[in-house]
């Protein structure tokens, strides 16, 4: 087998936005830095962003005094019901509009209004022509990377034998001709996107890939530091968007820009029963906006009193032929599927509604969510207790992280996690910049034993399948996507996905917990007959780890801090005395036991005139 | 719409495998065209349909939620930075749109080299503050309250 070693200063595994976004920066700070990114895909069409966006959802627009980082904070804690990292919030908030405006350089097309503004959304979000966001962005990192290796699946971090909480590098296997690839690098900086496919989706049969989040979205970013040890934050929070159903068309433009309006089947509007909800959750109720979670939670009640479907008047806005332009861009731009839907069954917006749902989980940094690594904040703002070296630093040395894969610091979007990957990457150049000592050791012996553990798969197989005639049905082994339905199955079932309305207990995720752990031990039977499948089985394994911290946090967490995003029906209040802390996680890999603690949550940003 | 491949038109030059991010076209070996090998992994991005100059590779919709008979088209144009669609209904109503996809040439990013120039150790990224297009500094938190903050 051939092995390729490679060193650099920096790796960044994932050229995303925020991977591309740090391939930028730390280029502009070290001009003779050796800069690498490893992606899993091709970087002009890979990520979240492969198909394109119709909007750029955080720009503050401070050259036209339109907000402030500090109203960003407010609004971000506000979603989240307070449990933020202010430090990370305001810092991407100060960073996002130059960060917008480069885009604008490079020629991302922005909509105007008439006196030349950007055209808005809503109070956040900006509106663009995105088909070719993604292509933009990368070919300004393919010019300041060194080298890009497109089809390299990073499968594990590697770190200095001689001292366990330094970064060493990557390791991982080109998908394309099973190449095996070490990198050895002074500075990591993760950018590996969210995941989907933790909770089995509402989508079946050949419709199974589509999920609202793109299916390539693995929980590597999660599953990689998890498994180097690193701590990790809010892994229990998962968004459950409303999407157009079947679809999953976002609705964010519908709502704001073209202000349509959903109803329940008797056609009342539900969103405004303020009282109920003020019983039940006290003063979030009264949080203008309302969050994102606690929107979902009055569709939920709807959807529970059998008033489905939730319909999404689209007939009544689509009065000029602009606004249809608009509405269709939306989703030609960004998720053709729903366009589809339209055409195969006969629906023409501008005629017919169309039925909206809650979708199943979603682990990410960068929504309105915020799993993913702790990390040290911003030097002049973030209070002692977030700061324990350079900015967007994980709590192993010379490990940074970035969009989807840095905790604490919702609301990022494609614009914030490019932002967070410049932040990160001119940390990374700084902290090369200071430790200038040779690479970090690697031990010979682990790469060997990583070697074996990677491409066991294939023997899997190779030596499995002689003992039966034909087919999939093997006791030897187990295939990638047939592990992958029972990892969805269980976290649907036990961990409060779409089939108990998103609700579960302790007794109910223990018993998932138990069934998990032996998935856990089937996954080194995993079976792949090719490198395709071999990636599969790797994004298996990524997803598998990402699901346990899931179901370990929400089980630590003994409340329902987010409505709308999952019950606990054991504890199901608010505990603002117990539980209006962090959630912070830490695996060891030697004991294989995992460890949790609380952290505070530190106000910055005041409510100093801004009505309560 | 999972893809598949008109046989008459793929001359196997391997775009779409190359660009795929689900990683699911491949060439066949015995036929020598390109096919989805993993449709339901599909996310129906058209990244493969965009990139074929053959224009070869189509879309059906998920057969679980779409009815046949439906059409979608699309031709993405780097010279004119333009993005057509073609869309015909199931009932064979149609609907056309063209929306830009840049505004400057491909190719045309440059990166700057600010060594020596900025301060490595201050919060200022590239291009700060003067790309924040405010006059003003990069702000830094003002209102202090809570436990934290030094
Ligand atoms: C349908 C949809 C609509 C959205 N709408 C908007 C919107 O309107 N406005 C907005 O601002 N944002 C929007 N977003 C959100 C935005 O896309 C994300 O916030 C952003 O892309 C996150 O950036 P990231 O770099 O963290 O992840 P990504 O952009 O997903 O990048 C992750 C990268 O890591 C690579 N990778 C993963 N695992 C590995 C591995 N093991 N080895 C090597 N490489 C790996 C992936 O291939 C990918 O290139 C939308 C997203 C979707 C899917
Ligand atoms: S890009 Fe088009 S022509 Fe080329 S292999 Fe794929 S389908 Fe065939
Ligand atoms: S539509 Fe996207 S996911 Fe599907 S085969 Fe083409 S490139 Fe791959």
């Amino acid at each position: 087998m051939q092995v390729h070693t490679v060193e650099s200063d920096i790796l960044i595994v994932g050229g995303g936005m925020a991977g591309c976004g740090a391939a930028y920066e730390a280029r502009t700070w070290g001009k003779d830095l050796k800069i690498v990114i490893a992606e899993k895909a091709n970087i002009d069409r890979s990520g979240a962003v492969a198909m394109g966006l119709s909007a750029i959802n955080t720009y503050l627009g401070m050259r036209w005094n339109q907000n402030t980082p500090e109203d960003f904070v407010r609004y971000v804690r506000g979603d989240l019901m307070g449990l933020v990292r202010e430090d990370l919030v305001y810092d991407v908030a100060r960073h996002v509009d130059s960060s917008v405006h480069l885009l604008e350089e490079w020629g991302l097309p922005i909509m105007k209004d008439a006196s030349g503004k950007y055209l808005r959304e809503g109070k956040w979000q900006i509106l663009i022509h995105g088909e070719s966001y993604k292509p933009i962005v990368a070919e300004a990192a393919k010019k300041a990377a060194s080298e890009v290796y497109n089809r390299i699946m990073i499968t594990h971090l590697i770190k200095d034998p001689k001292n366990s909480n330094r970064i060493a590098g990557a390791v991982g296997f080109n998908v394309r001709d099973g190449s095996f690839w070490v990198f050895k690098s002074k500075a990591v900086i993760l950018a590996s996107g969210g995941a989907t496919h933790i909770f089995r989706p509402r989508s079946v049969g050949e419709g199974w890939g589509r999920t609202w989040y793109s299916p390539w979205s693995t929980g590597s970013a999660y599953a990689l530091p998890i498994m180097a040890g690193a701590k990790m934050v809010q892994m229990e929070v998962r968004l459950v968007p409303t999407r157009f159903k079947d679809g999953y068309g976002p609705v964010g433009s519908w709502f704001l820009y073209l202000k349509s309006y959903a109803t329940n089947s008797n056609g009342e509007l539900y969103d405004n029963d303020r009282e109920k909800l003020r019983a039940k959750y006290g003063k979030y109720a009264d949080a203008k906006p309302m969050p994102t979670c606690l929107r979902n939670h009055l569709m939920i009640e709807e959807i529970k009193e059998g008033k489905n479907p939730i319909i999404m008047h689209t007939e009544k806005v689509l009065d000029t032929k602009e606004k249809e332009e608009a509405g269709w861009e939306d989703f030609l731009d960004m998720t053709v599927s729903q366009a589809m839907v339209w055409a195969s069954q006969n629906t023409d917006p501008k005629e017919k509604w169309s039925e909206l749902v809650p979708t199943e989980p979603y682990i990410m940094g960068s929504h309105a969510v915020n799993a993913g690594a702790w990390v040290s904040g911003p030097s002049d703002i973030a209070p002692e207790d977030y700061q324990w070296g350079w900015n967007r630093m994980t709590t192993i040395t010379g490990l940074f992280a970035a969009g989807d894969a840095a905790g604490g610091a919702a609301h990022k979007f494609s614009s914030g996690s490019f932002a967070e990957g410049r932040i990160a990457g001119k940390s990374a150049a700084k902290f090369v910049h200071e430790s200038k000592d040779r690479l970090p050791a690697i031990d010979d012996q682990t790469i060997e034993r990583l070697k074996g553990e990677v491409f066991q798969p294939l023997e899997n197989y190779e030596i499995g399948h002689t003992f039966i005639t034909k087919g999939t049905v093997s006791p030897y082994y187990l295939y990638p996507s047939q592990g992958l339905k029972r990892l969805e199955k269980i976290m649907d079932e036990y961990a409060g996905g779409v089939s108990t309305l998103y609700t579960t207990n302790k007794v109910n995720m223990n018993r998932g917990l138990e069934l998990l752990s032996m998935l856990k031990e089937d996954l080194p039977l995993l079976g792949a007959e090719d490198l395709h499948q071999l990636q599969r089985a790797w994004e298996l394994n990524h997803r598998v780890l990402t699901a346990e911290a899931v179901l370990r946090h929400t089980m630590f967490r003994e409340e329902t801090r987010w409505p709308g995003y999952y019950y606990r029906s054991d504890f199901p209040s608010i505990d603002d005395k117990n539980w209006n802390v962090f959630v912070l996680s830490q695996f060891d890999a030697d004991s294989r036991l995992w460890s949790f603690e609380k952290a505070p949550v530190h106000v910055l940003v005041g409510n100093e005139g801004v009505a309560p | 719409m999972p893809t598949f491949v008109i046989a008459s038109k793929c001359k196997n030059n391997g775009k779409c495998e190359e660009i795929c991010p689900s990683d699911i076209m491949r060439i066949d070996p015995v036929l020598q065209k390109a096919y989805n090998i993993e449709p339901d992994m599909c996310w129906e991005c058209l990244s493969c349909v965009k990139a074929c100059p053959e224009h070869a590779i189509e879309v059906r919709p998920y057969a679980d939620i779409s009815p046949l008979g439906s059409e979608i088209s699309v031709s993405r144009d780097e010279n004119l930075n333009t993005i057509g669609w073609k869309i015909k209904y199931r009932d064979s109503r149609k609907k056309e749109f063209s929306f830009p996809i840049r505004t400057t040439q491909w190719n045309s990013i440059e990166i700057p080299d600010l060594n020596g120039n900025g301060d490595i150790d201050g919060q200022e990224l590239s291009m700060e503050p003067e790309g924040l297009l405010t006059g003003n500094d990069l702000p830094t938190i003002r209102i202090k309250t809570g436990k934290g903050g030094r």
